[in-house]
């Protein structure tokens, strides 16, 4: 036998007990062929467009995990931003686009559908407005329609009129859905130098630069990559980043494996394999486990950051060492209410959101999935995003915003979200106002580091 | 894919009968063992096989819920995947 039994029952354990999985396989679908001025035409084709692209979408992907036994998690779709596709539709309210998605995403059998989204990084279009403007309701009318606004870029400076007008779209996104503790905004993000083929969501859309049909792989394992630092006796730092190279490295390839056999069954290009470590509601399945680990009392403290970027740069390094293909934001996410170890965190008051956001300067995303009270201004909203957008704009490297501002609740109550996007404890926001300071609108200009030619 | 040859585990406490009644189920669906292994990891009863398949169209979930009941009969847990997952995942 080629393969030692010992390498086999680790792969079963991490499986079995270490919640390593697919998290998602993304289609990701080009509406380009789809515009036209009646929005009723439009959203037909639209329907007719992704049902023939994706129809055997979620037989395909579970034959595979019959065929190779792991599991995958989501299945998902992820379509040409709608801003640019519905620009020539005449309607002002697009509210029946995301309508329309959400019946195909339905009819699919998929998890979630990505795309209702506009990139307004230096300005917006008649079409960026339109759309914008519909996500509220959008949000709070469809139940697998994810949307993201891009309103920054190394490239482009920040806009700060996007970023002013997001601070009142959460807040109505939140209004909307206060029965449900304003989960509409648990599917919004706002982007800096957002990646055009990233299959994670709530920020998946099909850039502009990619092929008619394309499958994305999203591989997670934070537990995987947690038991295999803890079971290190009295380890260095650089044992640990060696460690966790070796780990990434396997799961990647798993990834590779997967993703290129759904491409090639499917008729489809295969796009990337994003490795991030995205944890889960379950116990140990937890960045914040891995960084309390490598030694940290709770994670929060002094050394955090630290220790998530020799975690982010090592799992980068072994993923870049498994497959070519390595793309969209691979790295560690730090969700605070999907990760059982960071809700913890909080209740303990070890982490704060200063401290999250310093810590998305060394890994892969931003500001993810943290409640803040209902009564947070929009203006404060808008700065929160302006300042993970300028950490994006000067590093070069994706940043984003996941903010609910839950609707009645106050700094300690707990919200509930279900499912994989947990539950958060509402974290206190500087009280003192920069009002002024989002109202001045414009451009923040495009850094030094955008003069690369 | 590069072949059709699968990697079926299965653990669980030793009693007798595991082996006849694991490889009587794979005689009933033509499904050959190309190679063998059994050790005793943790306390726990350990077997791994190397199957092959010859038949184009077999039925590779029929046959892993035939495992998966005898396994439960047995009290041992039965898994079976393509071997592709362990060459990827462990070979360069």
């Amino acid at each position: 036998m080629i393969i030692h039994p010992e390498e086999i029952l680790e792969t079963i354990n991490m499986v079995t007990n270490e919640h390593l999985d697919i998290r998602t396989v993304t289609m990701g679908i080009n509406l380009r062929g789809c515009c036209h001025p009646e929005i009723a035409t439009f959203n037909e084709k639209v329907y007719t467009r992704i049902l023939r692209c994706a129809e055997n979408l979620v037989r395909t992907t579970e034959d595979i995990q019959t065929l190779y036994g792991i599991p995958i998690i989501n299945k998902r779709i992820s379509v040409t931003p709608i801003a640019i596709v519905a620009e020539s539709c005449h309607a002002e309210d697009l509210n029946s686009v995301a309508e329309t998605l959400d019946r195909a995403a339905q009819e699919a059998g998929i998890d979630f559908i990505g795309g209702f989204s506009a990139l307004v990084q230096k300005g917006m279009t008649p079409g960026d407005r339109r759309l914008i403007n519909s996500i509220p309701q959008a949000l709070a009318s469809t139940k697998k329609v994810c949307s993201s606004v891009n309103v920054a870029t190394t490239k482009a400076g920040i806009n700060m009129d996007a970023v002013a007008l997001m601070g009142h779209i959460i807040k109505e996104t939140a209004e909307l859905t206060r029965d449900r503790a304003g989960i509409g905004c648990a599917k919004l993000v706002v982007f800096s130098n957002a990646p055009d083929d990233n299959p994670f969501m709530a920020g998946a859309f099909h850039g502009i630069g990619e092929p008619d049909c394309v499958i994305n792989v999203g591989v997670s394992g934070p537990g995987v990559v947690n038991s295999a630092v803890r079971s290190l006796q009295d380890p260095t730092l650089g044992d640990i980043s060696e460690c966790i190279k070796k780990t990434a490295f396997k799961i990647t390839r798993m990834g590779e494996m997967v993703g290129k056999e759904v491409a090639r069954r499917l008729n489809a290009q295969f796009g990337v394999l994003d490795l991030s470590l995205a944890p889960t509601p379950a116990v140990g399945d937890s960045v914040a486990a891995i960084l309390e680990a490598m030694g940290l009392e709770s994670c929060g403290t002094h050394g955090t950051t630290a220790a998530l970027a020799l975690l982010n740069d090592a799992v980068k390094k072994g993923g870049a060492m498994a497959s070519s293909s390595v793309g969209g934001l691979s790295g560690a996410f730090i969700p605070v209410s999907e990760d059982e170890g960071m809700i913890r965190a909080v209740q303990r008051g070890s982490l704060s959101l200063d401290k999250l956001e310093a810590m998305t300067c060394v890994c892969s995303v931003g500001l993810d999935m943290i409640a803040v009270p209902g009564d947070t201004p929009a203006s404060t909203i808008s700065a929160i995003i302006a300042d993970e957008m300028a950490i994006g704009m000067i590093n070069k490297k994706t940043t984003a915003v996941r903010i609910i501002p839950a609707p009645g609740t106050r700094v300690g109550d707990m919200v509930e979200f279900g499912g994989l996007l947990g539950s958060a404890p509402v974290m206190p926001v500087h009280n003192f106002s920069s009002e002024t300071f989002i109202a001045r609108g414009g451009r923040i200009p495009a850094p030094i580091q955008s003069l690369t030619n | 894919m590069s072949s059709s040859r699968f990697v079926i585990t299965v653990i669980g406490l030793d009693s007798v009968g595991i082996v006849a009644g694991i490889s009587r189920v794979m005689a009933e669906h033509h499904v050959n063992i190309a190679d063998i292994r059994q050790t005793i990891m943790d306390d726990l009863f350990t077997m791994i096989m190397l199957a092959e398949v010859k038949s184009e169209n077999f039925d590779l979930a029929a046959f892993q819920e035939a495992m998966s009941a005898i396994g439960k009969e047995l009290g041992v847990q039965v898994i079976v995947q393509h071997e592709d997952v362990f060459r990827f995942m462990h070979r360069i």
